[in-house]
Order: C-alpha cells, then structure tokens, then sequence
C-alpha cells in the first residue's frame, strides 16, 4: 500500500479493525437470528430464551473446560447438543402446553425461562464475566498487509458462516428441510400424511437451541463468559428480525451480517450512534417496508 | 352480599377501598406505599394497552423511565416547581409514545412486542449516554419542592396524599376510557381487527391514541417516581422493568380494571422484601411468570372477583382478553398501511 494513502485516510488502521469488529458481531446476529426464524417458523413462537441458551452454550464450554478438562473442540460439539437436549426437555414441558393460545403467551413463557436461567447464573457466578482461553491451534495473528487479523476472529467468521449455510442448505434443500417448511405451511395435512409433526416441532425447537448454544461456544473467547451476555445481544437480534422479515432464511443471514457491519461502521464515524444505530434503521425499515427487507409480502 | 343491587356492591367497595388508602399510612410504611401506588398507575397504564386493546407492548420501562428522567432533570437543573416538572415527564412520555406508537402499529402480535421492546432498548441507551442524565448514576438529588408554591412535598404524608390523588387522577382517566365509546372501540378492535375495520373504524388511529394515553400515564407514573425517591434510575429504562410491568398485570389479572394494582402491590412487596436477596427476586419472577402462563391465566383478581361481586361478572378478564385463535396472520393482511 502507498504512504500517501495512510496520510490521507488517517482512521485506515481503525476502519478496518471496527470492520472486523462489525463482521463478527454480525456473525452471531445471523446465527442467532437463524436459529430465531426457524423456530418461529415452525412453532410461531418468538424463543425469548434465545439469549439464555446462546449464555448456556458458553458457560457450558466453560464447565467443560473447568470441571473436565475438556477443550474448545469437544465443547464445539457437546454443548449444542447438552443445551439442545434441555431445549426439547423445555418443549415438550411447558412449550407444548400453550401451543393452541395466543402467540403472546409464548413470548410471555419463554420470557420467564429466560429470567429464571440468568437469575440462576447471576447468584451463581456473579456479574463479572469468566475467562475463556483461545485454543492453541487459533491464537496468534495473520499479518494481512493492511492490518493484523487475529487467526480466533478468521475462524469465527469462516465457522459462522459455514453453519449459517449449512442451515439454509439444510432447510431449503433437503428432505427434512421439504417437511419442516410444509409443516410450516400446513401443519394438519403434513400430518396426514403420515409425518409426526409433534416430533418434528420438538426436533426443530432443538435444532434451534443447538444452534445458540453452537454460537455461544464461538463467543466464549471472544467476549468473556457472562450470566448477562444473552440479554445484551438479544434485544438487539429481535431488532435484527424486524429488519430482515422472519420469512426467509437467507434473509436472516444477510441481514445479520449487513447490520453487523453497519453497526461497526458507525463506530467508526459517528461513536456515539453505535449503540442506537440498529434502532433507527428498524423505525427506518418500519416506515418503508414494515413487513421487514426479506419478509413475505404483508 | 347478593341483596345489594351491583351499583350500591360497587360504591361499598369504592368507599371502602379509599378509606384504607387514606388510613394506610398511619399502619405502612409511606415510601413503600408510594412505590406501590407509582407502579400501579404504570401496569393500569399497561393493561390498557393490553387487556382492552390487545396490544403487547414489551418497551414500556421507555414511558416509566422517559418521563422520571424528564421531570428530575427539570426540576432539578432548571429549578421548575413539582406540578410543572410532572406535567413535563408526562408530556415527554406523550411525545415518545407517539413516535414510537406511529411506527410499532405497523406491525402485528409479537412484532408489535419486539419492536417496541427494541425502541425501549433505544431509550436505554439514550439514558446511558446524554450528557444531562448522569450515565449509569442516573439523576439523584431531585427536590420535592412546594406543590403551587404551598404545600410541601419533604412532608412525608403531604408526599403521600399527592401520590394517591394522581393515582387516583390516572385511575380514573382509565376507567372513564374504558367505559366510553372510545372504549368500545378498541374492545372491539382487540376482538376482531378485520371486522372493527370492515365496520368503518380506522383501528390504527384508535390504537394510536389509546397507545399515546397509555404512554402519557406510565410518564406520570414515572414523574411520580422520581419525586418520591428523588431519583430517576437508570433500572427505571432497563428492559426488566418492561418485564415486570407485564409480570404485574399478568398476575393481578389481565384486562380487569383492579388486577393490575394488585399485581403492582404483590410484586413491590416481594421486591421490598426480597430487596437483600440478589438475584433471587428475577428467579422468583421467572417462576412466576411461566406460572401465570401455564395455569392461571386470569390473574387474581379475574379468579376472586367472581365470588366478590356475586352477579358483577367481568366477561373481559378470561382469557379471551387475547383471542385464542392465531391473530397474526389475518390482521396483518389488513394491518399497517404499507
């Protein structure tokens, strides 16, 4: 790169880094707005837990780690599937019961699950966030030319995406995923032809459990381990999902990621906006297109 | 009981309630009452929205917090007397909840509940980090002053009648609204949008305007607060006191006229008490929460008042206040007017 080019755009340094910042926030805004529309989809429910089990997916690496010794990449693969497990046992307790009343009463349920599980991590471990080591084969930094990008940030971002694509592929390209998204259309007539489709709304709450908790195994080095962190980010994912429309699968990624992004060039320019700027793009978007960006025509 | 004709059962129960209000500080702690009396307007504030209009409004900790905010930064920084540092918070909720009422009545059901929890979030920040709101400290040291120049509000009991006369103030405005045309209408609306709409209401002007009051008196509320405690806190705009907003009208019982007070005393007890006990008080609210949602629906109030008023019978507190059959896919197709 030319010198002239750094004395003329002094912040390069700082735009990148914000850059790279924005697109990892956006990685887990797209997984967990993934894992959001697919059990809306099939359960018309908005998961206020979502946040919870994206915080359990983290603590439990972090239990892992501390009480078995068991690293990153086990945890990759056994905290989806602890916190899923607790998902389906939540499903078939308390979610099925109110599946016939207003879609109100299951944000209401899943709002108080969502107290009940911080309020428990909270008197346990306290406010201040645990420390989650980065696995040895991830530290370090590549030196790009322009800026030094962290080898953990590349693997999230990489990773996040490979998931967010193997779910699309998942839901829109296979068999399972042809009978999620019938049963979305018409759940009754699904199961008259012979799909059990209680069991496939179990499996699919599970799935989008797993994914949280995939996603918060990601974070655990990134940001510290925090009986708060799932409330922080879910607010800000729920913003996400009016912006994208919880129609599409693509759409959710994409908005992920963009917002993200938008997100971290406004720390850049305006600092001060950072924190509201999702916001105002979702008043924006409710003015112009309330149906959201990718959502089905209202 | 039941030789009494309904309206002769009403005032005994009027007459009775207000004597004990009047009574209650002579055997109760004031502050708390106060408390309680400020978070009962707020949840009657609320369950107008959603026990008679049917809309879930998940950001009303923005309404609360907005208008505590307002009116202690008034009469604290520009020295405004009580009654203009209320009417200020109250006017500012007003002006916030038609901003964000025009927008969130675009979208339906649970939409509707994201994106109002999203604009609460908003406001949060915005408390955060405007010069003149003290950051994470929130604005402390607000004077009580002399209410119209007279009556002295460091006076505990002079503090305490106030509270109680604008409590009874916003009570009134919401049964008298109920009990209107006007409340006819959003009824209706909460019932069936298609058909209320179909029959020559413009429902999103309705909701438009029951949201604005609704905002207006949860600002009060909030004004109130700030007063009491001299305090407008930052918890006032966080996203759990939108929680527990709901957690009381859900417990009190959801679109019966007392439930939400009673919801609002139940819950400030158990804070009071349980004010040393950390995190336990969210726990508990959790478990109650996924109770009242499993298997008491009705709330207290819409369970006892049958048994109270004999024959009084509220056909609005079951819970067909939210229609059990799917709402979201049918109103928004006739919704917002994208």
């Amino acid at each position: 790169m030319p010198d002239w080019l750094h004395i003329a755009i002094p912040p390069a340094p700082l735009l990148f880094a914000q850059l790279l910042v924005g697109l990892i926030n956006g990685a887990f805004y797209a997984m967990l707005s993934l894992g959001l529309a697919v059990i809306f989809g099939l359960l018309n429910i908005i998961n206020f837990t979502h946040g919870a089990q994206y915080m359990l997916g983290a603590f439990c690496a972090w239990f892992l780690l501390s009480w078995l010794g068991l690293g990153y990449w086990p945890s990759l693969i056994i905290a989806p599937i602890v916190v899923g497990a607790a998902g389906i046992v939540m499903e078939r307790l308390f979610l099925r019961r109110i599946a016939k009343l207003d879609h109100i009463y299951g944000l209401l349920l899943t709002f108080g699950l969502a107290l009940i599980i911080e309020g428990a991590f909270r008197q346990a471990y306290g406010s201040s966030g645990q420390p989650y080591v980065i696995p040895p084969e991830l530290q370090g930094a590549q030196n790009l030319g322009f800026m030094f990008l962290p080898t953990y940030r590349a693997w999230v971002i990489g990773a996040s995406l490979v998931i967010c694509l193997a779910t699309w592929f998942v839901i829109e390209r296979t068999r399972l995923g042809a009978y999620l998204r019938a049963a979305t259309e018409n759940p009754v007539l699904v199961q008259a032809l012979g799909i059990n489709v209680p069991r496939l709304v179990t499996l699919t709450y599970g799935g989008g459990v797993a994914l949280a908790a995939l996603a918060g195994v990601l974070a655990a080095p990134i940001y510290q381990v925090r009986p708060q962190m799932g409330s922080e980010i879910i607010i800000v994912v729920f913003a996400v999902v009016v912006i994208g429309g919880m129609g599409s699968i693509m759409g959710a990624i994409i908005s992920g990621f963009a917002l993200g992004l938008i997100e971290g060039m406004t720390k850049v320019f305006y600092p001060e906006a950072s924190n509201t700027v999702i916001f105002m793009i979702m008043a924006l978007v409710l003015l112009v297109k309330p149906a959201g960006l990718f959502g089905r025509a209202a | 009981m039941s030789g009494l004709s309904r309206t002769a059962t009403n005032r005994i129960w009027t007459v009775s309630l207000l004597l004990l209000a009047i009574a209650a500080p002579f055997f109760c702690y004031p502050v708390f009452l106060m408390h309680a009396l400020c978070m009962a307007l707020f949840a009657c504030a609320f369950n107008l929205l959603l026990g008679y209009v049917g809309l879930l409004s998940f950001g009303h900790a923005a309404f609360l917090g907005g208008g505590a905010y307002i009116a202690a930064h008034v009469m604290k920084a520009w020295g405004w007397p009580p009654e203009l540092g209320i009417l200020a918070g109250t006017a500012a909720a007003a002006l916030l909840g038609a901003v964000f009422g025009w927008l969130a009545i675009r979208r339906q059901g649970i939409y509707f509940a994201m994106v109002t929890l999203a604009f609460a979030q908003m406001v949060f920040f915005l408390a955060l980090q405007l010069p003149f709101t003290g950051g994470e400290n929130g604005i402390q040291g607000v004077p009580r002053g002399r209410l119209f120049g007279v009556l002295d509000l460091n006076n505990t009991y002079i503090m305490y009648y106030f509270v109680l006369a604008m409590f009874l103030v916003g009570f009134g405005i919401i049964v008298r609204t109920i009990n209107s045309p006007f409340g006819q209408v959003i009824k209706a609306i909460r019932e069936n949008e298609p058909r209320a709409i179909s029959l020559g209401y413009r429902a999103d002007h309705y909701k438009l305007v029951a949201f604005i009051l609704s905002a207006a008196l949860a600002g009060l509320a909030g004004s109130m607060k700030a007063l009491v405690f001299q305090f407008a806190a930052l918890s006032d705009v966080q996203w759990g006191t939108s929680g527990e907003v709901v957690l009381m009208t859900l417990i009190g019982g959801l679109g019966t006229i007392f439930g939400p007070v009673v919801g609002a005393f139940v819950i400030v007890t158990m804070e009071t008490y349980l004010a040393q006990a950390g995190s336990w008080v969210t726990i508990i609210e959790g478990v109650i929460f996924v109770i009242c949602v499993l298997t008491f629906r009705q709330g207290i109030v819409g369970v006892i008042l049958p048994y109270i008023t004999g024959r009084h019978r509220q056909p609005l507190g079951q819970p067909a206040a939210m229609p059990e059959t799917a709402p979201t896919k049918i109103p928004e197709a006739v919704g917002g007017p994208s």
